[in-house]
């Protein structure tokens, strides 16, 4: 139950792009064509989760029994980057079509503050390991399920007469905007 | 290019969020009243800057191979200082930002500015392009944050200008995204103008 309640509060209650605003620069930056966006959200929740877990276990056993907690963010975002690159090279050896699919979004996913956003949020909410991986894991669903549905949305917006000044980037903010508020809908259900 | 455009380009033509879309997280995230963006965007500023002197003074040095990580670690550096004053001198502050304040670290603008300009320049145009670039930031987060604070609480500052909220969404997540997009409109269309 309690498991439950972490899944659907991540995916739709509290929504990581648009309601917690982490990662809005890839939601707003790849989510032009609704193949890109699929492959985008693919590479996030490995990543994410990947990254979760490590971080977690370097959290609780080597900085707080070290007294390196004020370190957290350096940690962090080594950790972070160095997981993309090793992941990119494995990828790249182990199974290239794979590798052909989410290697571009790859790299982008070190600035991606979703990821550190999530590692840091599931320290502070004192999961444990698994809580935690399943937190970050529908974190990245979430992220998936905002990215995909806005990428066909914006497929549909380009054949759309806007206002001259509204053009691109302005009237995609709105249109985040109104996925929010319909996002919204959810409050309260778990 | 002069040392003023360097410092000046950073506020509306060439300016982070508005016109280059950098930096969207904290932008949308932190500015539900515009103490919140003001703060946000200083605390940006002082990483910008610092970052900015620090790898324009360390570009020789630096094999071209290991720049990006070790552009994130003087970062990161610089984000844990903001992070422990922070919290020891403006704990209600900190609480606001909350999550915001480390992930700094990630934010497009930060390292954005150090690969595409302090890598390349001399420590006194890097440090105005970092203030610049930061002030214009900080201006972009006060203003959107004021905004939403106006329509949203009928406050500016914290000061109330109504008596009750008016209309809550602005302050609510959806807020965010719309109040931004119709100011990136009106920014694009003064900038056609000129």
């Amino acid at each position: 139950m309690e498991y439950f309640v972490i899944i659907v509060g991540s995916i739709f209650v509290s929504n990581i792009v648009l309601t917690q605003f982490l990662g809005v620069c890839p939601f707003l930056g790849v989510s032009g064509k609704l193949d890109t966006s699929i492959g985008m959200g693919g590479a996030v929740i490995f990543v994410l989760t990947l990254a979760t877990l490590v971080t977690w276990i370097i959290q609780y056993y080597v900085l707080n029994p070290f007294g390196l907690a004020f370190m957290q963010t350096i940690v962090f975002i080594l950790v972070i980057a160095s997981l993309v690159q090793m992941v990119e090279i494995i990828l790249k050896k182990v199974s290239p079509s794979l590798y052909s699919a989410l290697g571009v979004f790859l790299p982008l996913i070190t600035t991606n503050c979703a990821v550190l956003g999530v590692a840091i949020l599931t320290i502070q909410k004192d999961f444990d390991l698994l809580e935690g991986v399943i937190y970050a894991m529908s974190n990245a669903i979430g992220f998936t399920l905002a990215l995909v549905i806005f990428a066909g949305i914006r497929e549909h917006l380009d054949l759309m007469e806007v206002p001259k000044g509204m053009k691109g980037v302005p009237i995609a903010l709105i249109v985040a905007g109104i996925l929010a508020l319909s996002f919204m809908g959810f409050t309260g259900l778990v | 290019m002069s040392q003023l455009t360097n410092f000046t380009k950073g506020f509306i033509k060439e300016n982070p969020v508005f016109v280059l879309l950098l930096g969207m997280c904290p932008t949308l995230g932190v500015t539900t009243s515009a103490i919140n963006g003001l703060g946000m965007g200083l605390a940006t500023t002082f990483v910008l800057v610092m970052s900015n002197l620090v790898v324009s003074l360390v570009r020789n040095f630096i094999p071209d191979k290991v720049r990006i990580p070790s552009f994130i670690v003087i970062i990161a550096s610089f984000v844990t200082i903001v992070e422990l004053v922070m919290q020891a001198y403006l704990p209600e502050l900190f609480e606001s930002l909350g999550l915001f304040i480390p992930l700094i670290v990630v934010n497009c603008i930060v390292l954005g500015r150090a690969e595409a300009f302090a890598s390349k320049n001399t420590p006194v145009s890097s440090l105005l392009d970092g203030l610049g670039m930061g002030l214009g930031f900080a201006f972009a987060l006060t203003l959107l944050g004021g905004v939403r604070e106006l329509l949203g609480s009928s406050a500016i500052f914290g000061i109330d200008l109504v008596k009750g909220d008016l209309m809550l969404v602005f302050i609510l997540a959806p807020g965010a995204f719309i109040v931004l997009g119709y100011l990136i409109a009106i920014i694009n269309k003064l900038n056609k103008a000129h």
